[in-house]
């Protein structure tokens, strides 16, 4: 179907990480028995009033700063008034003609490795609803108001996406994004993280978007990306048959693998949009501003840029090691260690490296690489298996450049080091300790070597006949017997020059 | 009488120790057992509550305490949440509602040693201008049975003017302080908007909404206001702004200050009714006052400005009483929609519905710029033209009313004449003005109120001209007949 274009835009929901809500304070923590984080407040008692959290105001500009974004010297809530149970007040409070961050943008990786700049338009505060509870009631349903009020950044974007891929490549970048600034958990479980996707397709070629589906309350990145296919096939579907696609808001099953139509534009509420009197517009200055950017990190984008230039890694590993400040910080960690401890002549030698100080690190490239394949090799298919976030690894940083260190210094194998770093995995000892203690120390000893070689030798005259006959291959066997007959622990470089020499005679 | 003398001459009977709070919280609770039945103006009666908290104030006062309101009892409108005690705002709504918290007023008061008599009637939801459409019946006006009390706080008029209470709270949208001041014959003080707490007083309009209080003078008034008012964090609209002494400026002289007559005030009123105001000038020139002509040409825009703005507003405060948690909720529910439509059809009264239904109109796609956005450039204007009047003047007077009380029944079925009702008041409310209303005198028998509209934040001024007026009048201490004993 190569004859239609796919446009994607996303509408992104970040809760924010404040401790109490956007305008009650009650606790915003997950999982507290129902309706016990839920004040008058978010009960929307008569005479109650709603009082902005700051701090709420705060993350959303940091938000801002950090795609480069305007942010709002005057923003405004509003009411979105409509009736439903777990909508306490009867409207939600939210930004509406006067978002706090308009016109930022973010690059994503693509497919073929080019860069992609996609567009966002806005991001806005807005109070999160409650839940519908309908199991284990009988016939009645139950109302959970924890979650009503916690504050929500809507960050939307332009229909700049083409591929479900480059839909669920902007998505991660956001979350890593707003996990780097702290202003989200990141936590899609729980629905901390979850988006709406603005899906239509169009032939190609032509300007004009074609009519567009929303589907709503996409909580992994996996069923944003089924969602989106079966909604791209299912409008080129609709269209090829000669039929229309309607504007409409549909639910994506995961069981199913399908989207369904929830309601129609027709049935589309009004809204009764409307400026809330009971809060002011929010005023934010210039010094307010500066003390937001003071607290940026370095971000994603800084972060990779810096992996690739002072490490010398490829876009794609320093990519994957920025992905997480913890991942980020824990890699850096690893090659500081390794640097202190290995510091030779010309190079500064320093101890461990502040997580996501941007200071030059002058580490030979060729140890950063290292550290870099086990970060993401090793240490994190360990990390997958036992499902530990890095900063639950059972191996910490320092330990990591232990082992990294006699790999380098060759007291073992890169094959051996695999099984010491399992034996660390398990039993959380230093890597030196479980080396001398189960004497997987390379041997290096020439004259060791040597002995177990002229061993091999004479118990394989047959095999030195023919080699020595021009059977070159045979060179491999020679090699096999010796590492067998050391456990795997002869020096290879060395085990081949002496064992070349040997077999020639010499 | 105990029930005649002001707040400073019962704080000094208290403080003299000739009269206790318990005594005179026993005087106003027979006063209200005898006198309330004819006059249907307090719906709550919190006697025993009352005397505990009397008998709580006798010892902070032998404690050696002296506050000035220490020992006060008062009746709240029943629109200010108050913990325990039933919070109905007039409505079969909240006929079952029993307030899990104090309003910031309350609170104040209650800090302040006030004692709560009970909760006064008012027009449902506030929105009334006679206190005819409360679900309790209406209020009648202690000058006249047949006669409105005014509203929407008719039940706090009312029992200020039969002195059911020292003084009584009450909140003004459109004129609901003002406007029933001026038919019971008390003095009513509309603050500044964010002056006074909006937290714990069920919306109307939340940004005409204002709290203040009624009183029979403008020296009570003083001391009530003074401990109402103030900055509420809980209130993101309360402004915070230190609040002056009040009653330590009452006595101000008034040489030199500029009183400006609003022309617009005095077109088509009644010649009986207007030669009142001009008696009221004639005494504010010989207190010093000059007094020059300002015009407000946007003025008799106001009504229907807000009968805009007002029902947009309150379209969608109102959206919170669904059946769902609190309140009224229908039997036996079909389902969500029907649960929603009878409890709401049922909970509401008449003029509440149609201001719902006139606020969702305005408000819908398709209308919102014709007429919601247009209301508020309108208001806007209006705004403007007090703003210029304050360049010409320091403070604006006129009539609180086109007419004394009427009868009840009279214009109930009539929602625009009504409305029209409020037209000397709304502006004040548009523009977040303070206003106050005294009484000037009587035609036919029953009170009229001269109104006083001052820039924001001048509700020293207004009490201090309210004040000197009364040094030189009497009309303040007049009682309705057959409560004065």
């Amino acid at each position: 179907m190569s004859d239609w274009e796919v446009v994607i835009g996303l509408e992104i929901h970040a809760q924010l990480a404040t401790k109490s809500k956007i305008f009650s304070g009650s606790a915003t923590a997950y999982g507290a028995p129902p309706n016990t984080q839920a004040n008058l407040v978010d009960l929307a008692y008569p005479g109650v009033l709603p009082v902005l959290n700051a701090e709420a105001v705060r993350m959303a500009v940091k938000f801002g700063l950090s795609i480069g974004a305007e942010v709002a010297r005057r923003s405004v809530f509003a009411r979105k008034n409509y009736f439903y149970p777990d909508l306490p007040k009867g409207y939600q409070i939210s930004q509406y003609e006067l978002p706090v961050v308009k016109q930022g943008k973010l690059q994503i990786l693509v497919d073929d490795g080019a860069v992609k700049t996609v567009g966002i338009t806005r991001a806005h505060l807005e109070e999160d609803a409650g839940k519908s509870l309908h199991e284990g009631l009988g016939a009645a349903s139950g109302i959970d108001l924890n979650r009503a009020g916690t504050p929500l950044l809507e960050i939307v974007s332009e229909p700049d996406m083409r591929s479900a891929k480059e839909a669920v490549a902007y998505m991660k970048k956001i979350h890593t994004l707003v996990r780097y600034l702290e202003i989200c958990d990141g936590n899609m479980q729980e629905g901390s993280f979850r988006c709406d996707a603005n899906v239509s397709v169009r032939p190609r070629g032509r300007e004009k978007f074609g009519t567009r589906a929303e589907i709503k309350n996409l909580n992994s990145f996996r069923f944003v990306e089924k969602a989106i296919h079966y909604e791209v096939a299912r409008q080129i579907e609709l269209l090829e048959s000669g039929g229309s696609v309607l504007q409409e808001t549909r639910l994506y099953d995961s069981d199913k693998d399908e989207t369904r139509s929830m309601r129609s534009k027709e049935e589309a509420n009004d809204y009764r949009y409307f400026p809330d009197p009971d809060l002011l517009p929010v005023q934010i200055d210039e010094s307010f501003i500066s003390a937001v950017r003071a607290t940026l990190p370095e971000l994603p984008d800084d972060k990779a840029a810096r992996f690739a230039r002072d490490f010398n890694l490829s876009a794609y590993d320093a990519g994957v090691l920025s992905a997480s400040r913890e991942l980020g910080a824990y890699f850096e960690s690893v090659v500081g260690a390794m640097h202190a401890s290995h510091g030779g002549p010309g190079m500064a030698t320093q101890g461990l490296r502040e997580a996501g100080t941007a200071e030059r690190n002058e580490l030979s490239p060729a140890h950063a690489k290292l550290a870099a394949n086990w970060v993401m090799g090793e240490l994190s298919s360990a990390l997958n298996r036992d499902n530990l976030d890095i900063a639950a690894s059972r191996v910490s940083p320092l330990q990591l450049s232990g082992l990294l260190a006699r790999i380098v210094d060759q007291t073992i194998s890169g094959k051996i080091a695999k099984e010491v770093f399992e034996t660390m995995w398990s039993e959380g000892k230093p890597a030196d300790a479980i080396i001398e203690a189960s004497g997987l120390k390379q041997i290096t000893d020439a004259g060791a070597i040597e002995g177990v070689i002229d061993a091999v030798i004479a118990a394989n005259p047959k095999q030195l006949a023919d080699y020595r006959a021009g059977k070159d291959k045979l060179f491999g066997f020679f090699v096999g017997q010796v590492m067998k007959a050391t456990g795997g622990k002869a020096n290879p470089a060395q085990l081949n020059e002496l064992l070349q020499a040997k077999l020639k005679g010499k | 009488m105990l029930h005649n003398l002001s707040i400073g001459e019962l704080g000094r009977s208290l403080t003299a120790g000739q009269i206790s709070s318990v005594e005179l919280t026993r005087h106003f609770l027979g006063r209200i057992e005898r006198l309330n039945p004819a006059l249907n103006a307090v719906i709550t009666l919190t006697a025993e509550q009352a005397l505990a908290e009397a008998a709580a104030a006798d010892r902070r006062r032998a404690a050696g305490e002296q506050a000035p309101l220490l020992g006060i009892p008062l009746i709240h409108k029943d629109i200010f949440c108050t913990d325990g005690v039933r919070t109905s705002c007039g409505s079969r709504m909240l006929d079952n509602f029993i307030a899990p918290y104090d309003a910031t007023v309350v609170t104040r008061l209650k800090t302040a040693g006030a004692v709560m008599l009970g909760k006064a009637n008012m027009d449902e939801f506030a929105m009334g201008s006679s206190n005819e459409t409360s679900f309790y019946g209406p209020v009648k006006n202690p000058w006249d049975l047949s006669k409105v009390p005014g509203g929407s706080s008719g039940g706090s008029a009312a029992a200020a003017a039969a002195r059911l209470a020292v003084f009584t709270t009450g909140t003004d949208t459109g004129g609901s302080i003002r406007q029933p001041a001026a038919l019971t014959g008390v003095t009513g003080v509309k603050p500044t908007y964010g002056r006074v707490s909006r937290f714990g007083m069920i919306a109307f309009a939340s940004s005409l909404d204002q709290a203040g209080v009624l009183a029979r003078s403008a020296a009570d008034a003083a001391v009530v206001l003074q401990a109402m008012a103030g900055f509420d964090p809980q209130d993101s609209t309360s402004i915070d702004t230190p609040v002056p002494d009040y009653p330590a400026a009452l006595d101000q002289p008034l040489a030199g200050l500029k009183i400006g007559l609003l022309r617009e005030f005095f077109e088509g009123l009644e010649a009986r009714n207007a030669a009142l105001i001009h008696d009221a000038l004639k005494i504010y020139r010989s207190l010093g006052a000059q007094t020059v002509d300002v015009s407000l040409p946007h003025l008799p825009l106001s009504v229907p400005t807000y009968y805009v703005v007002a029902p947009a507003e309150c379209s969608s405060n109102l959206s919170r009483f669904d059946g769902v948690r609190f309140g009224y909720r229908c039997k036996q529910p079909r389902d969500l929609l029907d649960l929603y439509k009878r409890s709401r059809g049922e909970g509401f009264g008449a003029e509440v519905k149609r201001r719902i239904m006139t606020g969702t109109y305005v408000l819908s796609a398709g209308y919102f710029d014709a007429y919601y956005l247009k209301a508020q450039k309108v208001r806007r204007l209006i705004t403007d033209d007090f703003r210029a009047a304050f360049e010409q003047a320091d403070l604006l007077i006129g009539p609180t009313t086109p007419t004394p009380a009427f009868a009840i029944g009279a214009k109930i079925d009539d929602p625009i004449t009504m409305y029209l009702n409020d037209i000397y008041t709304i502006g004040a409310n548009l523009a977040g003005l303070p206003g106050l209303s005294l009484p000037c005198g009587f035609v036919d028998g029953l009170p009229m109120g001269l109104q006083l509209i001052g820039p924001h934040f001048s509700e020293s001024k207004l009490l201090n001209a309210a004040h000197r007026f009364q040094t030189a009048t009497d009309w303040h201490q007049r009682s309705p007949r057959g409560y004065e004993q």
